[in-house]
């Protein structure tokens, strides 16, 4: 607001990425070749470690052919596998949703005493080992937990069948959703609710039509890595399932038996769909980063 | 703007404006206790039934004693070696500008997407005496699958995305007039590299290092196929818990879950006061 011109051609833009910069300022940089040999160690290092894992489950897939291939993705297991792993994810996906939103909305839209404890306990699943979050339902509902001899009396199975599997996979994938919302709802505070109530709007249609579509991209994102994780869980799931083919084989566990009997070709085809559901995911999350980027620059902005 | 506040700094407690309090946050803590607390208390009762010596006779047995130290070690040095090659990661794709940078940025979150037994079994394919990496290894005298150094690789695999993606904001975020500054001041590029920055980025770094351990400790499906689980020598402190469940002693492989999430929780207490203390400076 001063009266005097300020000439900011000059002066760096406070928030640039570093990257355009080194171009043209030399006190912040490196040697030339030291920049070369860091860049090149690095992408040496992502090529052989990150990539090269990723080609290998293509190439041993299709070592034996594409006849192979497909065989062993259409055997019987292999889709019963796929078909179990398909609604195990679309049970715990929506589940962890809507405990995700409703989490954020009671932490982010009301202060209250204990919200930074409530937070970290739903952060506890990621800090629990899969195998650990598969014993815990085995020591409840096993014939030898607590109510195992109830369920057995009852005729009603969790552990060695689908209950047990999706309960595993909900602990697993419990605070995706919620984790991602949290940050996001926190910065765009409460001040659009708050327009839209003394507008008249009742408390459902604030959330329908004010806070969803502003939360929207987020949402997704949470979703996306949700249903990532509860697609590819191996561990916790490996515990309760029992490892019946065909009835409680979800795709990781079907690649598990295939290898350890040495059907290499077979277990590889499996694990590529999974490869290549890894590869959408990655590709849908930059999207929605991009849109989330958007999302958040709205919200700084007014 | 100072109007509009008005209602809330009348009385100590407002009422709420936002609906929904009630019911959300009993939602949450329903859900929350049958499905994480509930579960999880259960454990530590199991374990508590157990009594002390039953629960220490337990955990020390050799071969838990074993996969203990292998699990904790393993993870140690994975993250100790993430934190290095991490920073080197973060470091370049912050600074410096190479092709394709957008889509190795997104790869660089393969490890949380792609699922733990696909890795397992692809790192084992390329670590074994004949796989594409494994052939080059072996006659150097490097056993790497079926060894504790196969363990090692597959928590790298996995933890390198935590140390990347912690280290990698702080980065972006730092100010360039400090290096600049201390440019002017007649310091070597390696000076104010280690001496402006790298204290700038230490509690980030130090988080992801805790969080590619603390994922490291509790892995499974990565590391079974490639550890070739050796009772005592490559046998990993979950794989011994299935065993455990296996032969139904549910007491030992209560007492050895224990262990770990007692363990764990440290961890967590301990990336908690990290991010405190990385927020306070």
């Amino acid at each position: 607001m001063s009266s005097q011109p300020v000439d900011h051609s000059l002066q760096d833009p406070p928030k640039l990425p570093f990257e355009p910069l080194i171009q043209r300022n030399a006190v912040i940089t490196e040697q030339p070749w030291v920049r070369w040999l860091l860049t090149a160690l690095a992408l040496v290092f992502l090529a052989g470690f990150l990539l090269l894992p990723l080609v290998a489950v293509f190439v041993e897939a299709l070592r034996n052919g594409v006849g192979t291939y497909l065989d062993a993705v259409r055997d019987p297991d292999a889709i019963a596998a796929i078909e179990l792993t398909l609604t195990v994810a679309a049970i715990a996906v929506p589940l962890n949703t809507l405990f995700g939103i409703c989490a954020a909305w009671a932490v982010t839209k009301h202060t209250f005493r204990g919200k930074q404890f409530l937070i970290t306990l739903i952060d506890l699943p990621f800090s629990v080992s899969p195998v650990v979050s598969g014993l815990i339902y085995v020591l409840i509902f096993g014939a030898q937990g607590w109510l195992g001899p109830w369920m057995s009396e009852h005729d009603f199975k969790v552990i060695f069948a689908i209950p047990g599997i999706v309960l595993a996979t909900v602990f697993v994938t419990f605070p995706f959703v919620a984790r991602e919302l949290i940050p996001l709802m926190q910065e765009q505070g409460t001040d659009d609710e708050q327009a839209a109530l003394s507008l008249g709007a009742t408390g459902w249609q604030t959330f329908m039509r004010v806070t969803l579509p502003n939360i929207k991209w987020g949402l997704l994102y949470g979703v996306l890595l949700c249903n990532a994780r509860a697609m590819g869980e191996f561990g916790a799931v490996s515990v309760v399932s029992g490892h019946i083919r065909g009835m409680t084989n979800t795709m990781p566990l079907h690649v598990e038996i295939l290898y350890n009997e040495y059907n290499f070709a077979a277990a590889f085809a499996v694990a590529s769909l999974l490869a290549m559901l890894a590869l959408v995911t990655l590709v849908l999350k930059s999207f929605l980063e991009w849109r989330l980027g958007s999302e958040l620059a709205a919200t700084r902005k007014h | 703007m100072t109007a509009l506040t008005l209602p809330e700094a009348r009385g100590r407690s407002p009422r709420r404006v936002i609906p929904g309090f009630g019911l959300t946050l009993g939602i949450t803590i329903a859900y929350l206790s049958l499905i994480v607390l509930i579960p999880l208390a259960g454990v530590l009762l199991r374990s508590a039934g157990l009594g002390f010596d039953g629960f220490w006779h337990a955990v020390t047995s050799p071969r838990v004693l074993n996969a203990l130290k292998l699990s904790f070690g393993a993870a140690f040095f994975a993250a100790l070696f993430n934190a290095v090659f991490g920073l080197l990661v973060a470091w370049v794709f912050v600074r410096y500008p190479f092709p394709g940078k957008r889509v190795l940025d997104a790869a660089i979150d393969l490890p949380f997407a792609l699922p733990t037994a696909v890795a397992g079994i692809a790192l084992t394919a390329l670590y074994s005496g004949n796989g594409w990496i494994g052939q080059f290894l072996e006659p150097l005298g490097i056993k790497v699958a079926f060894s504790p150094v196969g363990v090692v690789v597959a928590l790298m695999f996995i933890g390198l995305p935590f140390v990347v993606r912690t280290v990698q904001p702080v980065l972006e975020e730092a100010e360039k007039e400090l290096e600049e500054a201390a440019a002017v001041l007649g310091a070597t590029r390696l000076q104010t590299v280690v001496r402006v920055i790298l204290p700038t980025i230490l509690p980030s770094l130090l988080t992801g290092f805790t969080l590619a351990f603390a994922r490291g400790v509790g892995e499974y499906g990565s590391v079974i196929f490639i550890a070739g689980n050796l009772p005592m020598v490559s046998e990993i402190a979950p794989l011994l818990i299935i065993i455990k469940l296996e032969e139904f002693d549910y007491a030992g492989a209560t007492a050895v879950a224990t262990a770990m999430l007692v363990i764990s929780f440290v961890m967590l207490l301990a990336i908690n006061l990290l991010q405190a203390w990385a927020r306070k400076k």
